[in-house]
């Protein structure tokens, strides 16, 4: 197993401005803006950006928080149930503009459940998308609005996205596995 | 037919206060030579089993089964029923008369003795009913049930509910020496009941039955019999509490025998934990201070005798909600198994289990029926040969009796029967046994 | 010491990052009883549950979770408020549901369950839920069907989803179980409720009074054992709710006067009913739990049934979340 560190501190920071400024810069009417991270790590995510536009244009956008789990396509298959967590949106969104935020962007079948789950909260004017990471192997037609980094992998390897918030410590990695095997 | 010889074995014949290695020669059948260690048997030309490391005792006598013929073939057979016990290592069994129609008349007897001698493969001694049709209300006809050849009296399956009949049958049947065999059940304690009454039957949500409801029918029993002085016999006891009425009416002289089965002996409540309805039987499975007590009593000799209450089912009778299912365990081919392990773990000695099993019982039933339960030179050459240490898995498709209703299934077993020889054929051998025959 | 020993107990992170948070504590295929619950398992219903009462408070309140699976509802005995409540679950989650119901008057013996239970099999159900008049028929049933089966209710043995439910309202209240006085006044003896209760309450901490007549009360409580978990009996309805968190009566049935465990009503009402006097010796903001349905004036006064440390409705409304909770983690994956 090799790892390699992609994404230092320092470069997550300045990532995220440039994402919140990004935002900034596509939506003219800021007021209509609510992002929502996607559990677990795209919540705190969403929260940073939201602090960071904050402090940009001293303006309070919503942050909501959303659990795909009821809405994956393959709940039947899995080995291991996800554990549902409380998805929480804060204010109506129709009519609003939603920047969906998540850590990495990978087959696109998060993002499509995800979007079926906001559905069904309302009808929002349009849905963006916003990742820390792309990592490419698309299955389905979905490609992100705001990427923080492109890094083409292949599917034996792990990114890994560790957060301040949730794991303690900002970083990510990419983690060579080929074929696992039971140490001796 | 040509004489057999078990030659090599461990003798166990408590009848005659035998342990010791020797051999034993059967003639014509009957038991003809009883020879210890090194002796040469006095026939050069016959069959032989080589018993060497097995333990050869009497054919044992089981006084309480249900061979459910006639009425219910579906459960069980004279035919089926007689093949089981013999693989169980039993040379006799005792039927009880809930068939249908009951065992209440002359006829009925006859039909089960001569069914017996023509499918059956051992010796089967039918018991009579106490009550007309098992009703519980008028005596059955006990003279011509006794001239029939019944060995008691009971209503089993059912208590003999009133005193007063209880009483009267007691009474009525001193004449015959013949004992009153009661299934000690208060019903109306008992009603609804599935398991025993405890902690078990609250976990599992299923009504209880209580010691007492035993313990109060046998203090009763207990009671008539000594006001009749007739001979009362308690079937199939369960609790700590009936062991100690049994124990206090024999140290005051009273005419008291009673049995208790394998499964109380061995089994706890415990059993129906994830409601198996293989371990639900009436009475049902107790507490560990019960079988404690049990045992305690065998080995003082409260309890006189060990029977089976084998009560076959049918696999659709219990594949049903456990309120619904039949009480009842088929018990004849695990019998011995159960039992050994007891031996195993030093409860009970070999020489104990094999005379609750044949001279105790033997002497219950007496000498009418020929010189039961004995090795001796001139009885019948009813004789079981089991291996002590042989163990084995209980498969219930293997089972020679219909009734494949049993908790012990898949369970293991230390102590099998080998052979079984009933008035000199051999009629049930493993296929492990040491068999030589002669042209 | 507790937050430390909360880091330690964190789970470790998953694999891929890209799939969600992993479930190692469940391990249930059917929900017979809550007897073989950890408190992890418990916590996971609890949590998930509260994910599924946000689901019920969206302006659409249905996710696809559970899309092509079939959910019979099988039961034995009446129970439209159970029956509905596992219907709207279901149907929350998208799941097919058939109701199959059989008259208790035509079940005399076993062969109608096994009977039932092979059609559903043929049919392809993926979770049945079974309430029965016998005790342990669900036990039979999970023996003989691929299905998930779900205990809704048998005989005096279990009635887990309840339970839950109970549990999961006082929680909501409290903020947690473990060391709080629950009280259970009545009939326990036939009720499955109180059974199922008892299980998960101690397997949470909690402390449980019994109180009922003696006549009422099943054989072998009140000391440490193997087979059952420990509980207080107290007779004295005075002396059981002295200082409780949250008191739950249960329903007299009529019959139990009619086969003499009662002397009569009037006195069961005068020793064991719940009223406001009583209550008062309970602690100020002790709740009242009833499984419903309620006789009032009999187990309970109206003016308790009614007030306001009543969360009788409450249950029924935590009722649905907890199902579908319980549904999701049967059915679309398999457990560990």
């Amino acid at each position: 197993m090799t790892k390699k560190t992609v994404m230092t501190p320092e470069d997550m920071r300045r990532t995220l401005a440039r994402i919140a400024h990004e935002i900034i810069e596509r939506n003219k009417v800021l007021g209509h803006l609510v992002l929502v991270g996607m559990h677990t790590r795209g919540v705190p995510l969403a929260e940073r950006l939201a602090a960071n536009i904050a402090s940009y244009e001293s303006l309070s956008i919503p942050v909501g928080a959303l659990d795909i789990s009821l809405y994956r396509d393959d709940l039947a298959s899995l080995e291991l149930k996800p554990i549902v967590q409380r998805s929480d949106i804060p204010v109506n969104i129709d009519g609003k503009s939603v920047v969906l935020v998540d850590d990495v962007l990978y087959t696109g079948r998060s993002i499509r459940a995800a979007m079926d789950a906001l559905m069904d909260f309302g009808r929002p004017r349009d849905i963006q998308l916003a990742v820390l990471i792309d990592r490419g192997h698309r299955e389905l037609p979905v490609r992100a609005d705001y990427i923080g980094k492109n890094i083409p992998s292949s599917r034996d390897e792990e990114i890994q996205v560790q957060l301040e918030e949730t794991d303690g410590v900002d970083e990510v990695t990419i983690i060579y596995a080929p074929a696992p095997k039971e140490a001796p | 037919m040509k004489p057999l010889l078990i030659k090599g074995s461990r003798i166990v014949d408590p009848a005659q206060g035998i342990d010791d290695t020797g051999s034993l020669l059967v003639s014509d059948g009957v038991i003809s030579w009883l020879g210890k260690k090194g002796d040469t048997s006095p026939s050069a030309d016959s069959d032989i089993i080589d018993a060497a490391g097995l333990v050869v005792c009497p054919g044992f006598i089981d006084l309480h089964c249900h061979l459910r013929q006639p009425g219910f073939e579906e459960k069980e057979t004279i035919a089926t029923g007689t093949r089981a016990a013999a693989k169980g290592g039993f040379t006799t069994v005792c039927c009880m008369p809930n068939t249908i129609p009951p065992l209440d008349s002359q006829a009925t007897v006859d039909y089960v003795k001569s069914t017996a001698v023509e499918e059956g493969v051992i010796r089967v001694l039918p018991i009579g009913c106490v009550s007309k049709g098992r009703e519980g209300e008028e005596l059955a006809e006990m003279a011509e049930l006794a001239s029939a050849g019944v060995i008691g009296y009971s209503d089993d399956g059912n208590c003999v509910v009133r005193s007063r009949l209880m009483r009267r049958a007691l009474e009525y049947s001193w004449g015959f020496g013949r004992p009153i065999i009661d299934h000690c059940e208060d019903t109306t304690l008992t009603e609804g009941g599935q398991i025993n009454e405890g902690i078990i039957a609250t976990r599992l949500g299923l009504q209880g039955i209580p010691n007492a409801a035993e313990e109060s029918m046998v203090a009763r029993d207990i009671a008539l019999a000594e006001l009749t002085g007739a001979w009362l016999h308690v079937a199939h006891v369960s609790t700590a509490g009936s062991v100690e009425l049994v124990r206090r009416a024999k140290a005051k002289g009273i005419k008291v025998t009673a049995e208790v089965t394998p499964h109380h002996l061995t089994l706890t409540e415990e059993k129906v934990l994830g409601y198996d309805t293989n371990a639900k039987v009436n009475p049902p499975l107790r507490s560990q201070a019960d079988v404690q007590a049990l045992i305690q009593g065998l080995n003082d000799n409260t309890i006189d005798i060990i029977a089976t209450d084998h009560a076959p089912h049918t696999e659709e009778d219990k594949l049903c909600e456990f309120g619904f299912a039949p009480f009842g365990i088929s018990g004849l081919e695990t019998a011995l198994g159960s039992l050994m392990t007891l031996m195993h773990q030093g409860y009970l000695s070999l020489n104990t289990l094999v005379a609750k099993l044949t001279s105790e019982p033997a002497r219950i039933i007496g000498d009418e029926h020929g010189q039961l339960g004995t090795l001796a030179v001139g009885a019948p050459a009813d004789i079981t040969i089991f291996d002590p240490e042989q163990e084995w898995v209980v498969d219930t498709r293997h089972f020679a009796s219909k009734g494949k209703n049993t908790p012990l299934a898949d369970s293991r077993l230390k102590g099998k029967v080998m052979a079984t020889v009933y008035g000199g054929n051999l009629v049930y051998h493993d296929n492990a046994l040491k068999l030589k025959t002669k042209g | 010491m507790m937050s430390t020993l909360r880091q330690k107990e964190a789970p470790a992170l998953p694999k891929n990052p890209d799939a969600t948070a992993k479930t190692p504590v469940w391990r249930h295929s059917h929900i017979l009883d809550v007897d073989d619950f950890s408190p992890q398992e418990i916590e996971l219903i609890f949590s998930t549950t509260d994910a599924m009462k946000e689901v019920l408070s969206r302006p659409i309140k249905k996710v696809p979770a559970l899309r092509g699976k079939t959910i019979v509802t099988l039961f034995y005995e009446p129970s439209t408020r159970t029956r509905i409540s596992f219907e709207l679950a279901a149907k929350n989650l998208s799941a097919d549901t058939v109701h199959l119901s059989t008259s208790a008057s035509s079940v005399t013996k076993g062969e109608s369950l096994i009977d039932s239970l092979s059609t559903l099999q043929a049919l392809g159900a993926n979770v049945v839920v079974i309430r029965h008049s016998q005790s342990g028929a669900p036990y039979l049933a999970a023996r003989y069907l691929e299905a998930s089966i779900v205990n809704a209710g048998d005989g005096w043995h279990a009635h887990p989803t309840q339970a839950l439910l109970d549990l999961y309202t006082i929680r909501e209240h409290k903020g947690k179980i473990k060391g709080l006085k629950v009280v259970i006044i009545g009939d326990i003896l036939h009720s499955r409720v109180a059974h199922s209760n008892i299980w998960s309450l101690t397997t949470m901490g909690a402390a449980v009074t019994l109180c009922a007549p003696p006549t009422l009360l099943p054989a072998g409580l009140g000391h440490e054992q193997k087979h059952f978990p420990k509980v207080s009996l107290e007779p004295d309805i005075e002396r059981a709710v002295e200082s409780a968190d949250a008191v739950m009566t249960l329903r007299l049935q009529r019959e139990r006067q009619q086969s003499g465990l009662l002397p009569s009503l009037r006195e069961y009402v005068q020793l064991y009913q719940l009223n406001e006097s009583r209550l008062a010796r309970a602690k100020p903001d002790a709740l009242v739990l009833h499984p419903g349905p309620v006789n009032e004036g009999i187990e309970i006064s109206p003016g308790v049934a009614h007030g306001p440390q009543s969360v009788i409705d409450q249950q029924v409304a935590n009722g649905v979340a907890v199902r579908m909770a319980l549904l999701y983690l049967l059915v679309g994956g398999k457990s560990i």
